[in-house]
């Protein structure tokens, strides 16, 4: 069938040609002047500092500071937001009580905590942590909190009639019914939480990817800075990438999957 | 009946008077240098916000915002709709977009900071950077959403190439394209106030970050509040205007169903 081959074709040629494109292009435009050469080194000069901060160990260091943070946040935004997101979404009088704060606070610019946290914790990376725990919770306790009411009552009902307890309803009927709002909840705060770090890192000046940006920019080590802004959009992606194949592994069985995969 | 209408509009008020009556109680003998007697904070809210630094700085705040966030907007929806409409131009240019939409867009300051300086430019054109991507994605997504039998009546009845985009294309596409520019905006108002923070002389997160460097707790805490309240009010403010353009939806909708 030369029609699907051709696409099959077309599905691998294109995007390697879409990356060669836009490489060639952010290579040519410092060096015909488009970009300031002087602030934008040719992609090739930034590449091959990328290359060097791995072969000479320089980005182990920082990256793990950035992952030791990351991690940190979303353990303690997991522990704090799904709870928290069952619990409202469990009662129509939970929803109400808390629906007005919550409303008042997700608007809130996770940033502009940064001086009030450089007030409490100085330049401690708690801050970091706390800064991306604060971002990183809201999209967790409103999937939960959508999750819960989504749960069909005749299942809840059907559950409870056949005598199962609250703690087995909660982990065979609630729990498994929630889990895809969780997933999507889970992948959006990781990369929030990602920027957040990263954030407190350039902004204040705390050690991990971001503050070996702000020095390199500092230093006008544009190559190195360019390059650690590449390593850290890599992680982004890996980030991303990781949570949506964690997703489809667990959640082979939910419908919303196997639509996904048709 | 009335017990419970009661109910529905004093229950959510609750919450927010307990955590600020707690708040007031917790931190009026307070003498920790981080945790100001919220009495203070209030002072300061009204000595600095009210409304001297309402010119200086809330409101070169808030053009450059607007500036940035409406062209983010706008070249989000015209590439997306140029990139939606041409399904290889879309393979083609998919991964350098998610690859960009993946860089921490704060890590885009460092950027626009070397290579156009420390002026309004450079804050603007942070913004636009960082809050491009969910318009542009959400665009290309919406447009090839499109139900093709719209697009086959549209055509058959003898609409042009443009008109078809603007009448049949965009519409159909405008809720997708409408959750996009929400996303943008919290992207925004965050790049906006770090703009502020790491390269300015004035506006609401130069503000902040000056109050906090001169360890003047209670004007740091006045500075959040007001970013906070800025927050409310464009969310609020977009909500608004997003129920008006987009009643027509709504409504078919109900109809639909």
């Amino acid at each position: 069938m030369p029609v699907s081959v051709r696409r099959q074709a077309e599905a691998i040629v294109l995007p390697v040609l879409g990356v060669a494109a836009a490489l060639a292009a952010f290579e040519v435009a410092p060096r015909v002047g488009i970009l300031p050469r002087a602030a934008f080194p040719p992609v090739s000069e930034s590449a091959r500092a990328l290359w060097d901060l791995i072969a000479t160990g320089d980005l182990w260091s920082p990256l793990f500071d950035t992952l030791d943070s990351w991690v940190r946040a979303m353990i303690i935004a997991t522990l704090i937001g799904v709870p928290l997101g069952l619990a409202i979404g469990a009662s129509r009088w939970g929803r109400l009580l808390t629906g007005l704060t919550i409303d008042f606070l997700r608007p809130i610019p996770s940033v502009a905590l940064i001086p009030i946290l450089v007030l409490v914790y100085g330049t401690s990376p708690t801050l970091k942590v706390t800064l991306a725990v604060f971002g990183a919770t809201f999209p967790l306790v409103f999937q939960a909190m959508y999750g819960m009411t989504d749960v069909d009552p005749v299942a809840k009902d059907t559950a409870r009639a056949f005598g199962m307890g609250p703690l087995t309803r909660l982990g065979r009927v609630v729990l498994p019914s929630c889990a895809p709002y969780l997933a999507t909840g889970l992948r959006i705060s990781a990369s929030i939480a990602l920027i957040l770090v990263v954030t407190g890192e350039y902004v204040v000046g705390l050690p991990g990817l971001g503050r070996e940006v702000l020095v390199a920019q500092s230093s006008a080590a544009y190559d190195r800075m360019y390059a650690l802004i590449m390593a850290a959009g890599i992680l982004g992606v890996a980030v991303n990438l990781a949570f949506m194949a964690v997703e489809r592994r667990v959640l082979f069985w939910h419908p919303s999957q196997r639509e996904a995969a048709a | 009946m009335t017990r419970s209408r009661l109910g529905r509009l004093v229950l959510p008020l609750v919450l927010p008077a307990a955590l600020i009556a707690l708040w007031w109680w917790t931190s009026s003998s307070s003498t920790t240098f981080f945790f100001p007697p919220l009495s203070r904070i209030v002072k300061s809210l009204e000595d600095d916000w009210l409304f001297e630094q309402v010119g200086t700085d809330l409101v070169p705040s808030l053009t450059r915002f607007t500036v940035g966030y409406v062209l983010a907007v706008a070249s989000g929806i015209s590439l997306g709709v140029l990139i939606g409409l041409a399904p290889r131009v879309r393979r083609a240019s998919l991964p350098v977009i998610e690859f960009l939409r993946s860089i921490p867009p704060p890590l885009m300051l460092p950027f626009v900071l070397v290579v156009i300086g420390i002026g309004d430019n450079s804050k603007i054109a942070l913004i636009v950077l960082g809050a491009v991507w969910p318009v542009l994605l959400n665009t290309v997504d919406g447009v090839r959403g499109v139900d093709p039998l719209m697009l086959d009546v549209a055509r058959s009845f003898g609409l042009g190439r443009a008109t078809r985009i603007r009448r049949v294309m965009l519409p159909a596409a405008s809720p997708k394209i409408v959750a996009g520019m929400r996303t943008a905006l919290s992207i925004g108002l965050i790049l906006m106030i770090i703009s502020e923070m790491v390269a300015s002389s004035n506006g609401l997160g130069f503000r902040v970050l000056s109050a906090q460097r001169s360890f003047d707790s209670p004007g740091t805490y006045a500075g959040v509040i007001v970013i906070g309240v800025v927050g409310l009010v464009v969310n609020f403010g977009f909500l608004v205007v997003e129920a008006r353009i987009m009643r027509w939806h709504r409504g078919a909708r109900r109809v639909e169903m």
